[in-house]
């Protein structure tokens, strides 16, 4: 029984330095940011908020910021839209080639970002169109799709098809049925999907690399340009409001939509 | 519901047609780019030939890239099942009130900005980063390590950006194994490791492999860190592909090292799926969020 205890307790260690190695670079930026100092590393001399002062009047970041955020909506609401009917014919339909379709929906996820920047701008190309806001739009709800797509179908999975049948056959037509019995039992799923399709394009760099010019570059792209004349506490600082920005958007989110289904349960 | 087999069609049309145009006809693109020629001032001819291919695998030069970012991969595989079955493990056996916030922490990163996370490497493993710093200071060494700008840099942050895919692969595939089963073979007498080794860890080989696909094929794509924590011996094929079509705007023989890295991550996902079925993996994607 001891050597069970030791062993268990070593595997507890083990996961724990799994941890400090995960987030111990992740929490280094966070700290940099606070660094007064002129090069963005150790030792921490003090606590200074110059580095965010000095990014809040950097007008090149803020329009990436800007961008990135229409983007990133943008991309959001898209995917959803095109996403969430995909995964309603997929889950309550049976049509010939559904394994196939729904194979090929989901296959940007293994198709390497470097080839899917490099087809869309070569089609572009070919089509004669200069990049774009709109190149850069299609390209990311392409990205995304298949995340809202896997996200959606799970949900739908469990949402049991008597509901809608019932709803139907008391008279609702399909859109009211939808509106009414569906769409309140996805809407969290449809939550998740949006805002990690956000983030996914928040987030993206390599393919965006391909698609972006000078004048809609994202604040992932800004950075790997940033990045060319080595780190600076600047970016540190630009690091961390991102990291809090990014993370604290989901917890946010989950927090809301809980508070959001208690409230209706009690009522 | 039933008696109109259009609907399925229509609530399908919007995604099926943006994947088509912009993924399929795309792609279609690539392929049939890569036997084009390039005119002397930089224009494509339209042709049919292996001219590209040929230049891919005339010396070593391109192969080896190929064959360093085959390895890469595979190193990054062994490292992150290395790093991912115990926590993955620990999260199926425990019992803490923590476990939910736990998960969460796993699943954190995949939040993180991948640059971000990327480059925050470099405040640990630079030449005034962390690692040297606390080195420095207590006089183990007298002049900072360089640990930047190798193999093992870029493995680093690979290994950061991946090990939560890993994870929750074999998380979730041993959060379907009835522990009764553990159980039932120690009462036979198996000691706890031999109940683990037969019986527990067969089970979570289907989360395993999904794991170590999923890892496989997005390190072959990656881009990002070996631009940022590799020196100049490190490109990646991706690297190769950024070079040649935005660098040096050569786009049939860019095409070529697209479709070379496409048909190699298609056989290998094409014949994983034909032994092992691919569903695993969408299974754990699906439930990331």
């Amino acid at each position: 029984m001891k050597k069970v205890i030791s062993g268990w307790s070593l595997i507890k260690l083990y996961t724990l330095l799994v941890y400090i190695w995960m987030f111990t670079p992740i929490i280094a930026v966070i700290l940099l940011a606070f660094n007064p100092q002129q090069f963005g590393s150790f030792p921490m001399e003090g606590v200074s908020f110059k580095w965010f002062i000095k990014l809040s009047h950097n007008s090149t970041i803020l329009d990436a910021f800007k961008n990135s955020l229409v983007l990133g909506s943008f991309t959001a609401v898209l995917s959803t839209a095109f996403g969430v009917p995909a995964a309603m014919a997929f889950i309550r339909y049976d049509f010939r080639g559904k394994e196939f379709l729904n194979t090929l929906l989901i296959a940007p996820i293994m198709v390497p970002e470097v080839v899917l920047g490099v087809a869309l701008l070569l089609f572009i190309r070919w089509l004669q169109q200069p990049k774009s806001f709109t190149l850069l739009l299609i390209g990311h709800v392409v990205l995304t799709l298949p995340y809202v797509l896997l996200i959606v179908q799970a949900r739908l999975v469990g949402i049991k098809k008597e509901y809608e049948e019932a709803a139907l056959s008391l008279g609702a037509n399909p859109f009211q049925t939808f509106m009414e019995i569906t769409f309140p039992l996805l809407a969290p799923a449809i939550l998740a999907g949006m805002l990690f399709s956000f983030t996914i394009s928040f987030d993206d760099v390599t393919a965006t690399l391909f698609w972006a010019t000078a004048r809609n570059q994202t604040v992932p792209v800004k950075i790997f340009g940033m990045l060319r004349n080595s780190i600076s506490p600047e970016i540190n600082a630009l690091g961390a409001v991102m990291i809090v920005l990014t993370v604290s958007i989901p917890l946010l989110a989950g927090f809301v939509s809980r508070r959001f289904v208690r409230g209706r349960h009690k009522t | 519901m039933k008696n109109k087999p259009w609907k399925p069609w229509v609530l399908l049309a919007p995604s099926l047609t943006a994947v088509f145009f912009l993924l399929v006809i795309p792609v279609c693109f690539v392929i049939v780019y890569s036997f084009w020629l390039r005119g002397p001032s930089g224009q494509d001819i339209p042709a049919f030939q292996f001219g590209n291919y040929a230049k891919f695998f005339k010396d070593f030069f391109y192969p080896s890239i190929l064959l360093s970012t085959l390895r890469v991969a595979l190193e990054t595989v062994f490292l992150c099942l290395v790093l991912g079955y115990i926590p993955a493990y620990f999260f199926y056996r425990t019992e803490s009130r923590l476990k939910p916030f736990l998960m969460v922490l796993v699943m954190l990163p995949f939040w993180i900005s991948f640059i971000i996370r990327t480059l925050s490497w470099i405040n640990i493993l630079g030449d005034s980063g962390l690692i040297n710093h606390l080195l420095l200071k207590f006089n183990i060494i007298n002049a900072p390590m360089p640990m930047l700008y190798n193999e093992g840099a870029v493995i680093m942050g690979l290994l950061q950006y991946l090990l939560p895919f890993m994870i929750l692969n074999i998380y979730v595939s041993l959060d379907g194994i009835d522990k009764s089963l553990a159980e039932a073979a120690k009462s036979l007498g198996c000691t706890e490791w031999q109940a683990f080794k037969e019986v527990t860890l067969p089970l979570s080989l289907p989360g395993v492999s999904a794991g170590c696909l999923l890892v496989f094929v997005l390190t072959c794509g990656t881009y990002l860190p070996p631009m940022i924590l590799g020196g100049p011996g490190n490109e990646m094929i991706a690297n190769l592909i950024f070079k040649r079509v935005i660098g040096t705007l050569d786009w049939p023989f860019g095409s070529a090292i697209s479709t070379v890295l496409m048909v190699l991550l298609m056989t290998i996902v094409y014949t994983y799926n034909r032994y092992m079925g691919i569903s695993q993996i969408f299974k754990t994607l699906s439930n990331e969020s």
